[in-house]
């Protein structure tokens, strides 16, 4: 019923074998094993194969990536020079900067939001919680539209702010009743103690509901800042300074419509930098901290999305 | 429950209120009314539980501005709307004339908005063919692989493009299948024509398929292997010692456990139907022309936000949000119907 610590499981012989089966289970072909092996591969190397050629791609001098006619496969000789350039100040440098706060602060904001909501709602009996759960659950049933949510944002003044791009989207409700879910799951006693202490709700959410939630505040905080990370539509919309964009949407410019970066145009066409590496560069930028980090989150994954999502 | 008895917040143990913790239980129920011994007075209510109605004060309050606000806005979809009347969207909605029923007339006789509608509907039947099925797939692939190591490693691999933006999805692809992509690389290079598969309008639906499977079916396998890890393990050997082999076992099995999931997520699905990835197909909007990349989100964006046309926008962003509405509560119908759960419960 707690779900307070990962146990690391006790039998583990070697760290790729099989377990052993049940007797009652038969032994699996070898046809079988092979074939599942296969296309288990094959999926797997369609996703990481694409990303290997931009990263090798981002990391080749000029000279490979003509001789390879392109984009390069097979890496010859290992070069930062695209990075350099790109991250030594000018309109990359800027928009990494921007993004990387806007997804820090749209972050904490959103948690900080989200689990004080989720907290709110998680005592059933609790006065009006059935009300404000109704007014959160029924947006997921329409939006207002795009047209609406435009004008609203004009009419705040909030255009050309960067609160445009963390207000309206601040929080899902899908990941408070996620929160919710889990933080119901706490053992009761044990909130009642701390309260019998003389504890008040801020303090029980801290000292005691959120150090036994790690595992699905990680997740929903992944969630959250995977979204700030990736937004580029709200910022094409509200923001028409061109020096306030962030990097999605310095991407779109870069590696989509295949602009040359402000600054770098010349150096791409005489020196050694190559135009391609540069796009490959920007798109290694931004996928870099989303590759890196959710793996560690992934073992959350099934625990703390799964727990929430199943309890009304 | 234990907790619907126990007044919730001990801050009232200076107040007339007194807690059972700090007079003993049975002083306690006094204060309770006899019909109803688990029920406080409303005013005690709010006073016992004031901290947790504050601490939802922000969610609701930002819910309320941007969810439920904006929706008084569709009134422009009523209006020749004037959006250089002033820079504030009220003030020029005052100003705007009212226009009646023009704005739905006009749309319903435009044919490109007819051709948004056909895009849409095709996007989405495509998927639901050819990408619905594949999660279902690859969980039972995965759940049948036994080795911890493996298993958690393609979980790995296959959860990464999730977490990817629409921006660097459509970027590798166009590095792979685009005029100066690899594909048109290497057919260069054989001698043949190079090939741009991301302008062709042609199979521009089925790019937009491929895309959405690449970053989003290996996700998807994360609701259906948590169905399946909740079969519990004695069924398997049940029907093994009855003499199901492996294939028997799955489809009497493990394909009966993933039905209500199946179900849920078909649900959903179908009344979301209208909605089939704004962003992705925004951003190849102009590479592949709105003849074939043209959906309903695509149509509001470009009338509204392109051309100023706000009335026109917003006229058919809310045809579209009353479609969908009745299309979600459709759904569930059909699913407490077929005896399964839906989204909210009956």
């Amino acid at each position: 019923m707690t779900a307070v610590i990962d146990k690391p499981s006790v039998r583990e012989p070697s760290r790729w074998a099989a377990p052993p089966r049940p007797v009652w289970e038969e032994e699996p072909s070898r046809a079988g094993v092979a074939g599942k092996g296969l296309v288990l591969t094959l999926a797997c190397l369609g996703i990481l194969f694409p990303l290997w050629i931009v990263v090798v791609t981002s990391l080749s001098s000029r000279k490979t990536i003509d001789q390879a006619g392109g984009l390069v496969m097979v890496p010859k000789g290992i070069t930062f020079i695209a990075y350099k350039e790109l991250l030594s100040g000018g309109q990359v440098t800027r928009a990494t900067i921007i993004s990387v706060l806007i997804t820090l602060v749209g972050t904490l904001f959103s948690m900080a939001v989200s689990v004080l909501c989720a907290y709110g709602l998680s005592r059933t009996g609790s006065l009006g919680h059935r009300w404000i759960l109704m007014v959160l659950l029924a947006t997921m049933f329409f939006s207002a539209g795009l047209i609406p949510t435009y004008l609203l944002v004009q009419s705040l003044g909030l255009m050309d702010s960067y609160l445009a791009l963390i207000l309206p989207s601040a929080i899902s409700v899908f990941n408070i009743l996620v929160l919710r879910g889990f933080f119901m799951g706490i053992s009761q006693e044990l909130i009642d103690a701390a309260r019998i202490d003389g504890a008040g709700d801020f303090r029980i959410l801290w000292q005691i509901v959120m150090p036994l939630s790690r595992a699905v505040l990680a997740v929903i905080t992944l969630f959250y800042a995977v979204g700030y990370w990736s937004a580029w539509f709200n910022a094409s919309l509200y923001l028409n300074d061109q020096d306030m964009m962030p990097l999605q949407n310095v991407m779109i410019q870069l590696v989509q419509k295949r602009e040359a970066p402000v600054g770098l145009g010349q150096a791409i066409r005489t020196g050694q930098l190559s135009g391609l590496a540069v796009q490959m560069a920007v798109m290694v930028v931004a996928l870099l901290p989303v590759a890196v980090l959710s793996p560690f989150v992934q073992r959350h994954f099934k625990k703390g999305m799964l727990t929430g999502a199943v309890k009304g | 429950m234990s907790h619907s008895t126990v007044p919730r917040s001990s801050a009232e143990a200076s107040t007339p209120v007194k807690t059972p913790e700090a007079s003993g239980g049975a002083t306690g129920s006094r204060n309770r009314k006899k019909k109803d011994p688990g029920r406080l007075s409303l005013g005690l209510r709010f006073r016992r539980d004031r901290v947790l109605l504050l601490m939802t004060l922000p969610a609701v309050v930002l819910i309320l501005v941007f969810n439920y606000l904006p929706i008084l806005g569709n009134v422009v979809a009523f209006q020749d709307y004037d959006p250089y009347v002033s820079d504030n969207g009220i003030v020029s909605m005052l100003h705007s004339p009212w226009v009646g029923l023009e704005n739905f007339q006009a749309i319903f006789a435009d044919s490109a908005f007819w051709s948004a509608v056909q895009n849409t509907l095709v996007l989405f039947f495509l998927q639901l063919v050819l990408y619905f099925p594949i999660p279902i797939l690859l969980a039972l692939l995965i759940n049948s692989v036994v080795r911890p190591r493996v298993r958690a490693f393609s979980q790995a691999i296959l959860y990464l493009p999730h977490f990817f933006s629409w921006v660097l999805v459509i970027a590798v692809f166009q590095q792979l299948f685009g005029g100066a992509g690899l594909l048109s690389q290497l057919l260069r290079q054989h001698g043949f024509d190079g090939l741009d598969i991301m302008t062709d309008p042609s199979t521009f639906k089925l790019l937009v398929t491929a895309q959405s499977v690449w970053k989003d079916a290996g996700w998807g396998i994360i609701v259906f292997l948590a169905a399946l890890a909740s079969v519990p393990p004695d069924l398997y050997e049940a029907a093994a010692m009855d003499g199901a082999g492996r294939w028997r076992r799955m489809w009497h099995v493990t394909l009966p456990a993933l039905r209500p999931v199946v179900a849920l997520l078909l649900v959903l699905r179908v009344g979301d139907a209208l909605t089939v990835g704004f962003e992705q197909i925004l951003l190849q909007r102009d590479a592949v022309g709105p003849g074939a990349a043209e959906v309903l989100d695509t149509f509001v964006w470009w009338n509204g936000v392109r051309n100023q046309d706000f009335g026109y926008a917003a006229a058919a962003g809310l045809i579209k949000g009353v479609v969908s509405l009745g299309l979600v509560l459709a759904a569930n119908k059909v699913a407490h119907l077929m005896g399964e759960q839906g989204v909210y419960k009956k």
